[in-house]
Order: C-alpha cells, then sequence, then structure tokens
C-alpha cells in the first residue's frame, strides 16, 4: 500500500512540474522516460529467458550442478551462466532468485550475481575500448576471486536463514 | 543489447520447435514473474529518475575530478553505490574522466560500485531473498571494490 502511495505522490508531482514549468521536475521526468525505455529494451527480454530456463532445466540438474555437493565446479558454472547476461542488477536478481528457488546453494547464488556485473562478455569488451585492456582486465582478476571467496563466507551467515 | 534480442528469438524458437506447450508455459512463468516484481521496477525507476536529477552526470564529473586519490576513491564508491547509471552511458564517462586526469584508483572505485552495489536495487533484492541477504551482500560487494580499487591503484602506480 505504502508503494503505490509514494508511486501516486512521484506522478503527481511530476504533473505539477509540467504544469508549472519546474525544471528540476521536467528534468526528472526526462530521466523516467528514458531510463523506462532503457529498461524494457533488456526486461522483456530478460524475463523470456527466465521462463525458458525454467521450463527447460530441471530441478535435478540445478541441485547437481550448482547445489551443495557441486563444490567450486559449481562457481565455476554459475560465471559461465552469467557471462553473456544484458543489464544490471535488475536483471541479474531475478534470475538469481530463480537459481535459489531450483536448488542452487546460497554461495553459488552470491557468485553468480557478483559475476553478473563483473564478467559481462559485451561491457567488459566496451569497457576495454573506453578504459584500456590492462584496466579491465586487473580489475577482474582481482574482483572476481574476491566474490568468489565471500561467498563461500557469507553463506555461512546466510545459512539459517 | 541486440545479442540479447538475437538470443532471445533464437532460443523462443527453438523451444516453439520442440515442444509448443512448454513454450507457452515459459512465455507464462515469464509474465507472472515480471508481474510479482512490477512495484520493484516502478520505484526502482522512480527512484532511478530521482538520483539522476539530483547527481547527473556532469556533477558526478565535477565531483570526482576535484579531490585528492583517498577522498575521491571514498566519495566515487558512495556514488557509484546510490547511482544507477547504464554502462553505456557510465563507460563513456569513465573514458572522458580518465583523458581528464582523474586517477584510475577513483575510476575503479567509481565504475566497480556503480555495477556490483545496489541502494536502489535494495528493496527488490529484500524482496527477492532477504534483507540480511541484501544489505550483507552489498556491503560485502561495497568492501570489494574498495581492495579492488586499491590494487588498480598500485598497479597502475598511483598509490606507492
Amino acid at each position: 500500500m505504502k508503494r503505490y502511495l509514494i508511486i501516486l505522490i512521484y506522478f503527481l508531482i511530476l504533473f505539477a512540474s509540467f504544469t508549472l514549468k519546474f525544471r528540476p521536475g521536467i528534468e526528472m521526468g526526462k530521466n523516467l522516460l528514458n531510463f523506462t525505455i532503457h529498461m524494457m529494451k533488456v526486461l522483456p527480454f530478460a524475463f523470456i529467458l527466465i521462463g525458458l530456463f525454467d521450463v527447460w532445466v530441471p530441478r535435478k540438474t540445478i541441485e547437481e550442478k550448482l547445489g551443495k555437493e557441486a563444490g567450486i565446479k559449481a562457481h565455476i558454472t554459475a560465471i559461465i551462466l552469467a557471462a553473456p547476461l544484458a543489464g544490471g542488477l535488475y536483471v541479474a536478481l531475478p534470475a538469481a532468485a530463480l537459481l535459489y528457488e531450483k536448488g542452487a546453494s546460497i554461495d553459488v547464488v552470491l557468485t553468480f550475481l557478483g559475476a553478473s556485473t563483473l564478467v559481462r562478455i559485451p561491457m567488459m569488451i566496451f569497457e576495454a575500448s573506453f578504459m584500456g585492456i590492462k584496466f579491465t582486465l586487473v580489475r577482474l582478476a582481482v574482483a572476481l576471486p574476491l566474490v568468489i571467496i565471500s561467498s563461500l563466507i557469507l553463506s555461512k551467515f546466510l545459512r539459517e536463514t | 543489447m541486440k545479442a540479447l534480442w538475437i538470443i532471445t528469438v533464437v532460443l523462443l524458437s527453438v523451444s516453439f520447435i520442440k515442444d509448443r506447450k512448454k513454450t507457452f508455459e515459459a512465455l507464462k512463468i515469464a509474465v507472472k514473474r515480471f508481474k510479482k516484481l512490477l512495484t520493484d521496477f516502478a520505484l526502482l525507476l522512480i527512484m532511478v529518475s530521482i538520483a539522476l536529477t539530483i547527481l547527473p552526470p556532469e556533477k558526478i564529473f565535477r565531483l570526482l575530478k576535484g579531490p585528492g586519490l583517498f577522498i575521491g576513491s571514498f566519495l566515487a564508491a558512495i556514488v557509484g553505490s546510490i547511482t544507477f547509471i547504464p554502462g553505456f552511458i557510465s563507460y563513456p564517462l569513465a573514458g572522458i574522466l580518465k583523458e581528464q586526469g582523474v586517477p584510475y584508483t577513483i575510476l575503479a572505485s567509481f565504475l566497480t560500485t556503480m555495477m556490483m552495489v545496489g541502494i536502489l536495487t535494495l528493496h527488490m533484492e529484500s524482496n527477492l531473498f532477504n534483507r540480511r541477504f541484501a544489505i550483507l551482500r552489498n556491503i560485502t560487494c561495497f568492501i570489494i571494490a574498495i581492495i579492488t580499487s586499491i590494487i588498480i591503484g598500485i598497479v597502475f602506480g598511483e598509490i606507492p
């Protein structure tokens, strides 16, 4: 209920800004439009992929490959799964939630989330073209192992939930 | 982006040829899962539009150009955590900042938190997992980003 109230107030402010020609408010409206368009280019496709993944990949496969017994191999699988992802956390989070529901262990889910922000191949190429290959590779070489190690540690604190 | 569209269309077609019923099932799941997160996405869009209005790229530009290495890196980590700028804007922005002489350390801190830490997606993350998960993961990723930027600084000779 609180959420709908926030959304309602936001649009009232937006409406008022446009009628009163309040510049920051109009700017905010433009940002909203730009971002909505950007997300709409990603989300429908990402969710179709999530749906396909859900019906075609059996729970048993996920449990075997990404479950508690799969060990470090599961983390590598999670990284490979994350690599072709597009968008940002707003796509990776629903995908990670599906993996978790289907039997992936919590540390593997955490690695998947971390990797989805680091190893996305199209983004890496884009980053390297602006920042240089050395920057991109060093960033990856440092952050990725930290993601895996921290996932293993964090999962101990998240066991009970 | 185009790769995502192509992959989706190809896989959807393959799935449709192989099993029509399963494919409709998949589309139903897609709609159901999207609907469940609809208010989360709406809130995210609202917060992003507010954040981008308060902190537009030009302002971030000025903010990261001024201070020294340590304050700059910390500031960059905070800005990266609270804003949400898609890659096609944030990387070119970082590229310009690099040309202007902003240290790699600061840019690594900015880009890494931008991708890994999501204050604006916190409510969605709590919803999909739980609050504890969301908070612990974001704090951990913030620390990872700081460590990464320090090592970038050492590798690029900015931190002795």
